[in-house]
């Protein structure tokens, strides 16, 4: 593992193999989320009971996907910061954090647009929608520890615990979240569960998935590039890369 | 004279500025080091890399030729740090916090009173600490000096707040640890009445890129 | 040479921090009559039916607890980092988690034990039944460490920022969800007349689970803090 990462560690190589990586991160993410987009919103068929309100699915269950896939990324991140005191990943925190909170807010928004018509109204208790709500509480929280501290390095570290109790407590979080939604009301749920989807509608989900799959991981590649690039700014390589000259008036 | 404390080419960066690189020193049973240098040079933060508290971001600290990482609790059992802040609490008598500090620090104190009276506390010893002034909570600090077996001190600014005879009698302390084969690191911006072979010199000025 | 043993150490931390807090009386009374007072204001609010205030009563208990362990949480190692006790705590020749649960466990003397003491006041006010006056201070008998220990987390990540209250309540509040929902949920099924054996069973192995966790985070915390 260290051997693997320790070229790594430094942030020239890092920059550039994540800049090698970029355009195809990109160029799939806009093929797919494009074909998966238009089949899905234009020429997938409706729904026999929601008719064309289900739609939102190819956006709102990707995004819920990932709003926990990044979660557990940035946890991932956190720990090897943590283990092996890699810089690198203290910043892929802050480069997924982000990210994680607009997609667990895209997963929010759409939820409540889909709840109009499915439930009569904008918000509903509904254990899904509050974990996802939860979620993004978590996501504020990190992003803010993050950024509270003066020395960037004390912040990353602090968030980089955060992370970590975060991820414990997630899984927690969502089932006792179930529990209680089963408890008070059962029956809302079943709406979401579709019993069997045809294929003319799954083919186009599953390209939307990976579409935002590699739209997040793009982003968030992205992200990390200007976070070396602004915290190895002292060095002369990344002073190239801008093309400028940096002066140290202290 | 044996090496009681070696560091090996340490680095330390602070918010992205170098402190110091490559510095490697020695010390031995019966020496201090001084540590000088302008303010922000980074002297306290060395301190604290030898008492544990920070990681340098390159080299070794050995204390009698072994890691600080290999082993950090006996490394402490070794070493005592009193830094910036007394930890006196502010709430308990002077009495209270040396009877507290004293059992943190392994030691069972016979004669308290004696020790109060040492460190020129005597008759103060009711009195929470918060009510104390500032001269005073450091005498506090430093009682743990009076009884302290460990070998490595590493004190900075000790003298800070004190008075000429509080200095007076840090002095004669810091002569009967270095006698009974101690060693001492020390910060102070106070001139130290050693000269000759005993004391060592390091000057740090934070290096810019 | 220091030749305390790990146990001795830990003994007198808590010693130290419980002769401390003896000396700071209003710190461990002041989150106590918060709570009262936040119990009082419900049925100002809501009205004193005995229907809808023995349905809330609950709830508004345990947000009350979760509220006023927030309110006492900045203190457990503000002064601790300020007066410079706590870079001591780092260099003590013990396990750093092991200390770090010992200062835990006083903390929930002087916060959670009371509150347990205080609930059936607190379920007078509110009109709950009776009955469900035992369970009540059950889930708050096991639940209260677990506040005790994720607010130390918490406190300890922000201890080094000056002005760490806001923040620490982002940061913990959604930590508390899974502890709010079973606690008030053992006390609802007590209430409709089925056991709570087994949300109290759940919330037990929860603070097993936090008080195993939570030290190790802590130290971490504590070791960032004193940078």
């Amino acid at each position: 593992m260290w051997k693997w990462l320790h070229p790594y560690a430094k942030g020239e190589a890092t920059y550039k193999l994540l800049g090698a990586w970029l355009p195809w991160l990109s160029g799939l993410a806009a093929v797919l989320m494009t074909v998966g987009l238009v089949w899905g919103l234009f020429y997938a068929p409706p729904d026999y009971q929601q008719g064309d309100s289900y739609r939102i699915i190819f956006i709102h269950v990707p995004a819920a996907m990932f709003s926990m896939g990044a979660y557990t990324g940035m946890a991932i991140a956190a720990l090897i910061a943590l283990v092996w005191q890699i810089r690198t990943a203290e910043w892929a925190i802050a480069a997924i954090a982000p990210v994680g909170a607009v997609l667990t807010f895209v997963a929010l928004f759409t939820g409540a647009v889909w709840g109009k018509p499915m439930w009569g109204t904008w918000w509903e208790w509904d254990a899904r929608l509050t974990s996802e709500l939860i979620l993004l509480f978590l996501y504020i929280g990190v992003l803010a520890l993050y950024y509270a501290f003066n020395d960037a390095r004390t912040g990353a570290k602090a968030a980089a615990i955060l992370s970590l109790v975060g991820v414990v407590n997630v899984p927690i979080i969502h089932f006792s979240v179930y529990w209680w939604n089963s408890l008070h009301q059962g029956a809302t749920i079943t709406k979401f569960e579709k019993p069997s989807m045809p294929p003319e509608m799954l083919i186009p989900l599953l390209i939307s998935i990976a579409g935002f799959l590699f739209l997040t991981a793009a982003l968030v590649t992205q992200r990390l590039r200007n976070e070396i690039l602004k915290q190895e700014l002292h060095r002369p390589w990344a002073q190239q890369q801008l093309g400028v000259e940096v002066n140290h008036g202290v | 004279m044996s090496v009681v404390l070696e560091a090996q080419q340490l680095t330390s960066v602070r918010a992205g500025r170098t402190l110091f690189s490559d510095l490697s020193w020695q010390l031995a049973a019966g020496e201090i080091l001084h540590i000088e240098g302008p303010n922000g040079a980074g002297k306290s933060t060395l301190l604290r890399i030898v008492a544990g508290l920070l990681q340098p971001l390159e080299g070794n600290v050995l204390l009698f030729g072994q890691p600080q990482r290999e082993d950090p609790e006996h490394w402490q059992r070794q070493t005592l740090f009193i830094g910036h802040k007394p930890a006196v609490k502010a709430e308990l008598t002077a009495l209270e916090n040396l009877q507290f500090q004293s059992r943190l620090d392994g030691v069972t104190l016979d004669d308290p009173w004696q020790l109060l009276e040492t460190v020129g506390l005597l008759g103060l010893e009711d009195i929470p600490a918060q009510q104390l002034s500032a001269g005073q909570q450091r005498r506090i600090a430093l009682a743990r000096l009076f009884y302290s077996q460990a070998k490595l001190w590493i004190l900075d600014e000790p003298f800070t707040a004190l008075d000429t005879r509080g200095i007076d009698l840090l002095h004669q302390r810091f002569a009967e640890h270095l006698e009974h084969g101690g060693a001492l690191l020390l910060t102070s911006h106070q001139p130290l009445t050693w000269s000759g072979e005993r004391l060592q010199r390091l000057r740090i000025e934070a290096a810019d890129e | 040479m220091n030749n305390a043993s790990t146990w001795q150490l830990i003994s007198c931390i808590m010693r130290r921090d419980l002769a401390v807090a003896l000396r700071r009386r209003s710190d461990i009374i002041n989150p106590l009559l918060f709570v009262v007072i936040v119990v009082t204001l419900f049925p100002l609010a809501v009205g004193p039916g005995p229907d809808i205030l023995g349905r809330i009563a609950t709830g508004v208990i345990w947000v009350a607890a979760l509220l006023s362990a927030l309110l006492g949480s900045e203190r457990l190692f503000r002064d601790d980092f300020l007066d410079g006790s706590l870079e001591q705590l780092v260099l003590l020749p013990a396990p750093l988690p092991a200390l770090a649960l010992g200062k835990i466990i006083v903390h929930w003397l002087l916060s959670g034990l009371p509150l347990v003491i205080l609930a059936p006041l607190c379920a007078l006010l509110l009109k709950l039944p009776v009955d469900a006056w035992g369970v009540l201070m059950l889930t708050l008998l096991v639940g209260t460490p677990m506040l005790s220990a994720m607010t130390a987390v918490g406190a300890a990540l922000t201890v080094s920022l000056g002005r760490g209250g806001a923040l620490l309540s982002l940061l913990l509040l959604p930590l508390f969800i899974p502890l709010l929902i079973f606690a008030a949920a053992a006390v609802e099924s007590t209430l409709v007349g089925t056991s709570a054996y087994g949300q109290v069973l759940l919330l037990a192995g929860l603070m097993l689970l936090t008080l195993t966790l939570a030290p190790l985070a802590v130290a971490a915390a504590i070791r960032v803090s004193v940078n």
